[in-house]
């Protein structure tokens, strides 16, 4: 078992319900995607199943080791180089000194950043700052990687690159990955199934799986997302609409 | 040709525009070309003055006392005992007030009750506890050394804990997300990231460790208190003796300057481009 989210709901003082029973069984290597718009609550879902939030109601099942995190913005401690954050996560999860400074260097290695081991972050380009946060990421050896939105303040080119690696990488190491995103077709490349949420609370609207088939197939996958573009273009209409009325 | 050289307006070639890097001699030469020019016009108001030189001497009079002072050795070992005792009094005032920040950082209820007297602390000129260190310890180091740290921690405190103030949400996260205990947090999270405001509060510490030092010893002299530059000034006042007053006045700027350039403008500069960050003002050169 991976994640199990049983009713699960969440709410701010002052902004009300945001996560409104989310059920969902989550299998063990699983490559799933949680879509939807803008400031649906997705965000807050990965932060409740990383253990940063505690659900207003209902409960959730998580691996007792916890979840390894991505954030949006890599979120690199810019006074440590490149191998220094990656080496923090193992020195973290009490690993000794020797076994270390090896790992670090396969893992700097698996993302494709052998050759950047000593840059401080200000010295990385955005893509490889996300590689390397995702070294870091997996530096702590836990089953589940949750990924908020990793990729979303990147470039097309860098993106597709690193859209290839994760896929890679998720086929090695048989990782169960939470991916949120509000992009339709890096849901489709990337996942096996999509959550699309609804907005304002957040709920679950739509199941879909992804098969290889589909992925492959440049117009299936097109009509996938042109269809589920839609869904989401009306839930932020409604969301629109509803803000609009007074109450 | 002629009409169709009125319709064309001719564009000259923009000039190159001068691409150089940093120049550190520029930060160097600014600075000690203003002081060449002050140091001038003091001469020439000195030597317009209808003032006697005595009692308004220009730096060449200012200039001339040194020879007698450092032949003397009174110069020398004066700075030399303020230096001690600034340096170590700052080194104790670092111990003292770090772990307190840190205290207070982590102890809201605490913040709430004492960081409006350290604020206030740090308004009061530091002058005015050397009265009552006198009274409590009469003329001896520990009265010079109470003054300079009422004087110095304030600072070092609200630096510290302004720099944490600053450290993003986020790292918060991260440290839970990577399993980071309290204590490993402080360590390798929290203090590195509120480093720049460490520093900024650890530079304003020593420029008031260094002003209470000057107070303190300005006031507090004989007993058993050896020579320090503030006693050397205040013997200048009882000979009348102004180029004394004025070469005293020019070596605590000097030495506190030169610390503040050494000492702490190197590891401010090495924080910030280490971060990739750069002091407002540098690079426009």
């Amino acid at each position: 078992m991976g994640v199990l989210l049983n009713e699960v709901s969440l709410s701010y003082p002052g902004t009300g319900l945001v996560i409104d029973r989310i059920s969902a069984e989550i299998e063990d290597g699983e490559f799933i995607a949680v879509l939807g718009a803008s400031g649906c609550g997705k965000s807050s879902l990965l932060n409740m199943i990383a253990g940063l939030l505690a659900p207003s109601s209902g409960w959730l099942e998580v691996p007792k080791d916890g979840a390894a995190f991505m954030f949006q913005d890599a979120n690199l401690l810019p006074w440590l180089t490149a191998s220094e954050n990656v080496d923090l996560a193992l020195k973290l999860a009490g690993k000794p000194a020797a076994e270390r400074q090896q790992r670090v260097e396969e893992l700097l290695n698996l993302v494709q950043l052998g050759h950047a081991t000593g840059k401080k972050p200000h010295e990385l380009s955005g893509g490889m700052r996300q590689r390397v946060a995702l070294a870091r990421a997996l530096a702590q050896d836990r089953q589940v990687l949750l990924m908020d939105e990793p990729f979303a303040a990147l470039d097309a080119i860098t993106r597709d690159m690193l859209h290839e690696q994760l896929r890679a990488l998720w086929g090695q190491t048989g990782k169960t990955i939470i991916f949120v995103t509000h992009n339709v077709r890096e849901a489709i490349r990337l996942s096996g199934r999509i959550l699309v949420l609804s907005s304002h609370p957040g709920r679950i609207l739509e199941t879909r799986r992804i098969t290889d088939d589909l992925r492959n197939n440049p117009a299936q996958a097109a009509a996938l997302a042109d269809e589920l573009t839609t869904i989401l273009r009306k839930e932020q209409r409604k969301h629109e609409l509803t803000d609009r009325i007074p109450n | 040709m002629s009409s169709l050289t009125e319709s064309r307006t001719r564009v000259n070639p923009v000039r190159a525009i001068k691409l150089r890097p940093n120049n550190r001699l520029d930060s160097w030469v600014a600075p000690l070309l203003t002081v060449v020019v002050l140091l001038n016009l003091w001469q020439i108001i000195s030597w317009a003055s209808p003032l006697r030189e005595d009692l308004f001497p220009g730096p060449l009079a200012v200039a001339a006392k040194l020879p007698q002072l450092l032949a003397d050795g009174s110069l020398v070992s004066a700075v030399g005992n303020s230096l001690f005792r600034a340096v170590s009094g700052f080194a104790i005032a670092v111990v003292i007030s770090t772990p307190l920040a840190l205290l207070l950082a982590h102890q809201p209820l605490l913040r709430k009750g004492v960081g409006p007297l350290v604020s206030a602390m740090q308004v009061l000129p530091s002058i005015a506890w050397v009265p009552a260190a006198i009274i409590l310890f009469g003329l001896s180091d520990a009265t010079i050394y109470t003054v300079l740290l009422l004087g110095a921690i304030p600072s070092i405190i609200n630096g510290l804990l302004s720099g944490i103030d600053m450290i993003p949400a986020q790292y918060k996260s991260l440290s839970k997300v990577l399993g980071a205990s309290k204590w490993e947090h402080v360590l390798h999270i929290e203090l590195p990231a509120a480093m720049p405001g460490y520093v900024a509060g650890l530079r304003q510490g020593w420029a008031f460790a260094w002003r209470s030092l000057m107070a303190a010893e300005l006031i507090a002299v004989g007993g058993s208190l050896a020579l320090g530059v503030g006693s050397l000034l205040q013997r200048g006042r009882d000979l009348a003796d102004l180029p004394l007053v004025m070469l005293v006045i020019l070596t605590i700027l000097l030495v506190g300057v030169l610390i503040e350039l050494v000492f702490f403008a190197p590891i401010e500069r090495k924080l910030l481009r280490d971060r990739g960050m750069s002091r407002t003002g540098e690079n426009n050169g």
